[in-house]
């Protein structure tokens, strides 16, 4: 017979219970948010060292090795979505902007504002699917914060998570290296994201089957660079903006212009249709699973053959050539036979009715 | 997508555009103008103008209901969410217009005004009903395409005698804009915007039906033809125009008649004329007072009238002086003649609401014809 | 102006609703302004209502003009149509 009490604390009601302040400052409860939830989801030996940041050994790195960081925010609204919710995307997002230097990710940290309020079942539901997409990357999440804002002052959860990766000695890849003649090769189809969050958008609703592409894109990279070493140039994730604000950004780096083909740029026609209902254009529509790479014209059917064996970059496509341009315009011949100027987003895409 | 994708076949529009290239008569000049902005994004969108013969100009004009839409309008707008606390719902589409104030819908919201976005008059509706503590204004814009389902969420409100719910309307007629310009000195007198015919409205007319654009074939000796928003709909649209004029014949032609009749749809129509009346007057960014270009809620339904229950009164505010629109507008001048056009003037921060919309003449052309300004050589994949 | 597609009718719903669907997408429209329509029936659908209805007949003649367009190509014929009175 213990003297002790068995636990002498009550776990988190995860099925009923939401987040108060009292979880963000910092005293018993914020401890136990932590164990119970993110520990229990992310559960590794650097979140286990239970410190305020994470100390591990920096990775055996060859000469002329370099190293990568990105950082993102993640807002989206709805928090879940048909194919994924913010969780994964916080994951997938910053795994891909590491990946698109041409870097191997090997960790992430993750930092949460939540609102007050919020349910720890879907909190939870979160969390889960962050983990999962974490442990499918192989890039876990060694440190991290939690902090709580007031009901009203946040949209449920905020996360942002920052990457740190490795670049092989000899990759040399940057928005400024496209060169006129070069070949831009996209992965899949695009808009899916897009359409996807759209969907569930309060007074747009519409059903469809179209999923998120949200996935980390990272082995995808390893298999191009594989394929082709010191050839491709330039590797980009179109997300906010679309494919079109992705080029625009890549020719203004590279002073540069691109003449696309409409015809070869793969997109699903339930994309097409639903872009149709709301009066957008697929090319500015998000991604959070498609790349571009820009690559010197030789390698290019290397490249394209190891995209396409790649489960991710099935649909890949050459849609277009890096162009002598001084006033750097993406330009695509339209399906139609026309041609014109493929511009970057203005302002927000909202859905018009004229 | 049917009845969609068999109108953007690149094979059929590449023998069109042939034809019309052994059809014209190579001394003289076609000059047509497509009304509607709907037109002028299917030419700019899919390169159409590139596919015309050279002495085929196309004259972009004023049916795009951002475009017309006064500053004076959004202003009041603007003064119902910030003012009066009103809940302001409004299509998408005018949310980036500039008013007074260097101040427009979206920078309004960034205030802490309440406006929301919605995609049918239907939404505002039910956001009245979700907020019945607040009032619930709904900003209407659009031609007569797009005032039919502004004219049945009022009947509805009525129906469930809603007491939250009104529209500040800002419908406008398609008809007395043409007979606007064509009563134009530009057109009439001087002769500055040769005007050969009209493609005419595509959705308009599913509404109105082509009737009404007899008396300008009748009166004004032009021809019109009321043709798609699909590309080949336009290009083929430019080529009966141009078989018209060679042929001298000036009358009302419809490619568009898998949708549109001679009478139009008559239960839209008799529910608009239930709920709405003739305005005397109402001003149209670019053309200025039009008589009797626009509609008003009737007396009967004041109730619903924003106007008349927040005793909303109108003012005329001028454009930015080096603005162009007005006369972009009336087709006189071409986006590129405007000196502000690209450089103070961008789809980032429009100052004339032809750069808004991207049905708008100067927003089509700088996103999607600027090339054209500037030869440059490309090569193909 | 005026965005509106044409979708297709599949399901006619109480309160002067229907179902359209748009190459795998379906939307929930409002049918209060047109007068009958049917399952199977293609509806031009601008922001969230029908305005009209597609005649399949005139939309293959209009197509068939495109046609005939292809294959005249000497011979030149003028298949302009009248607005029907």
């Amino acid at each position: 017979m213990s003297p002790v009490k068995k636990a002498y604390i009550r776990p988190l009601d995860i099925r009923h219970g939401c987040i108060d302040m009292g979880h963000g400052a910092g005293g018993r409860s914020a401890a136990q948010l932590i164990e119970e939830l993110f520990l229990a989801a992310f559960d590794n030996e650097f979140l286990r060292q239970g410190n305020d940041g994470a100390v591990f050994a920096p990775p055996p790195l060859p000469a002329g090795a370099r190293l990568v960081m990105a950082t993102d925010g993640h807002v989206v609204s709805p928090l879940f979505f048909p194919g994924g919710d913010v969780g994964c995307l916080s994951v997938h997002g910053t795994v891909n902007d590491v990946a698109m230097s041409g870097a191997k990710p090997l960790y992430l940290t993750a930092s949460f504002i939540l609102e007050e309020g919020y349910p720890l079942a879907d909190l939870k539901r979160i969390v889960d699917s962050m983990a999962l997409a974490a442990r499918e990357a192989g890039v876990p999440v060694i440190t991290g914060d939690t902090k709580v804002v007031e009901r009203g002052k946040g949209d449920g959860v905020f996360i942002s998570t920052t990457g740190l990766g490795v670049v092989a000695p000899g990759v040399d890849i940057a928005g400024s290296n496209a060169r006129p003649g070069d070949v831009v090769l996209l992965s899949g189809t695009i808009g899916e994201h897009g359409v996807a969050v759209l969907s569930q958008r309060e007074s747009l609703e519409f059903e469809t089957t179209i999923q998120s592409d949200t996935c980390a894109l990272h082995t995808l990279v390893a298999a191009m660079l594989l394929a082709a070493p010191g050839d491709v140039r330039v590797l980009r994730d179109p997300t906010r903006g679309g494919l079109a604000t992705t080029l625009n950004e890549v020719a203004r780096q590279s002073r540069a212009g691109m003449m696309l083909e409409e015809s070869a740029i793969p997109v699903l026609p339930e994309v097409d249709a639903a872009c149709e209902l709301l009066g957008l254009d697929p090319l500015y529509i998000a991604n959070e699973g498609k790349l571009i790479a820009i690559c010197a014209p030789e390698a290019a059917d290397a490249v394209l053959a190891a995209m396409r064996a790649h489960p991710q970059g099935r649909a890949a496509a050459r849609i277009g050539v890096v162009t002598e341009d001084a006033h750097h315009f993406v330009q695509m011949n339209t399906r139609f036979g026309g041609r014109r100027v493929v511009d970057w987003l203005s302002g927000e895409q909202l859905p018009r009715i004229c | 997508m049917k009845y969609i994708d068999e109108f953007r076949d690149g094979d059929i529009a590449r023998k069109i555009s042939a034809r019309l290239a052994e059809e014209v008569q190579p001394e003289r000049q076609y000059s047509f103008m497509e009304f509607c902005g709907g037109h002028t994004h299917a030419i700019s969108r899919y390169g159409i103008a590139g596919m015309l013969p050279p002495n085929v100009r196309m004259v972009h004009g004023p049916g795009c209901p951002v475009c017309v839409l006064p500053i004076g309008r959004i202003d009041l707008a603007i003064k119902l969410a910030l003012e009066f606390g009103v809940i302001v719902c409004t299509y998408g589409d005018t949310m980036r217009v500039p008013a007074s104030n260097s101040l427009s819908l979206v920078k309004a919201k960034a205030r802490g005004g309440d406006i929301r976005m919605v995609y049918s008059a239907a939404d505002a509706l039910e956001v009245a009903r979700q907020n019945p503590e607040r009032e619930v204004v709904f900003f209407a814009i659009g031609f007569e395409t797009t005032t039919p389902p502004t004219a049945l969420a009022i009947r509805d409100a009525q129906r469930a005698q809603l007491k939250n719910f009104s529209v500040l309307c800002c419908h406008v007629l398609t008809p007395s804009a043409i007979t606007h310009i064509l009563e134009s000195p530009e057109v009439r007198q001087y002769g500055t915007v040769p005007i050969d015919g009209f493609v005419g409205p595509a959705h308009v007319s599913i509404v109105i039906g082509s009737q009404p654009y007899e008396h300008f074939s009748d009166e004004y000796r032009k021809p019109v033809v009321i043709a798609g928003f699909e590309p080949l709909d336009v290009m083929q649209a430019v080529l009966m125009l141009v078989r018209q004029v060679n042929e001298g014949r000036a009358e009302v032609e419809n490619e568009f008649s898998r949708v549109v009749s001679r009478g139009g749809n008559l239960q839209a129509q008799a529910l608009v004329s239930e709920i709405f009346e003739l305005r005397t007057t109402f001003e149209w960014r670019g053309l200025g007072e039009v008589p009797y270009s626009a509609l008003k809620i009737r007396p009967s339904y004041a109730q619903f009238d924003a106007e008349c229950r927040f005793d909303l009164s109108y003012q005329p505010v001028a454009d930015n002086k080096a603005c162009e629109c007005g006369a972009i507008l009336r087709g006189v001048k071409k986006p590129t003649d405007c000196k502000i056009f690209g450089t103070v003037c961008t789809p980032e921060n429009p100052v004339g609401s032809c750069m808004v919309s991207s049905e708008g003449a100067c927003a089509a052309h700088y996103s999607y014809g600027r090339f054209r300004d500037i030869p440059v050589v490309v090569e193909s994949i | 102006m005026c965005l509106a597609i044409p979708a297709q009718l599949v399901e006619l719903l109480p309160g002067e609703q229907a179902i359209v669907n748009l190459g795998g997408i379906r939307k929930t429209i409002s049918i209060a302004l047109i007068e009958t329509v049917e399952v199977g029936d293609y509806v031009i659908v601008h922001v969230g209502h029908a305005i009209g209805k597609i005649d399949p007949e005139e939309a293959a003649r209009t197509l068939a003009m495109f046609g005939e367009l292809a294959e005249a190509d000497n011979d030149r014929v003028s298949p302009s149509t009248k607005a029907a009175a």
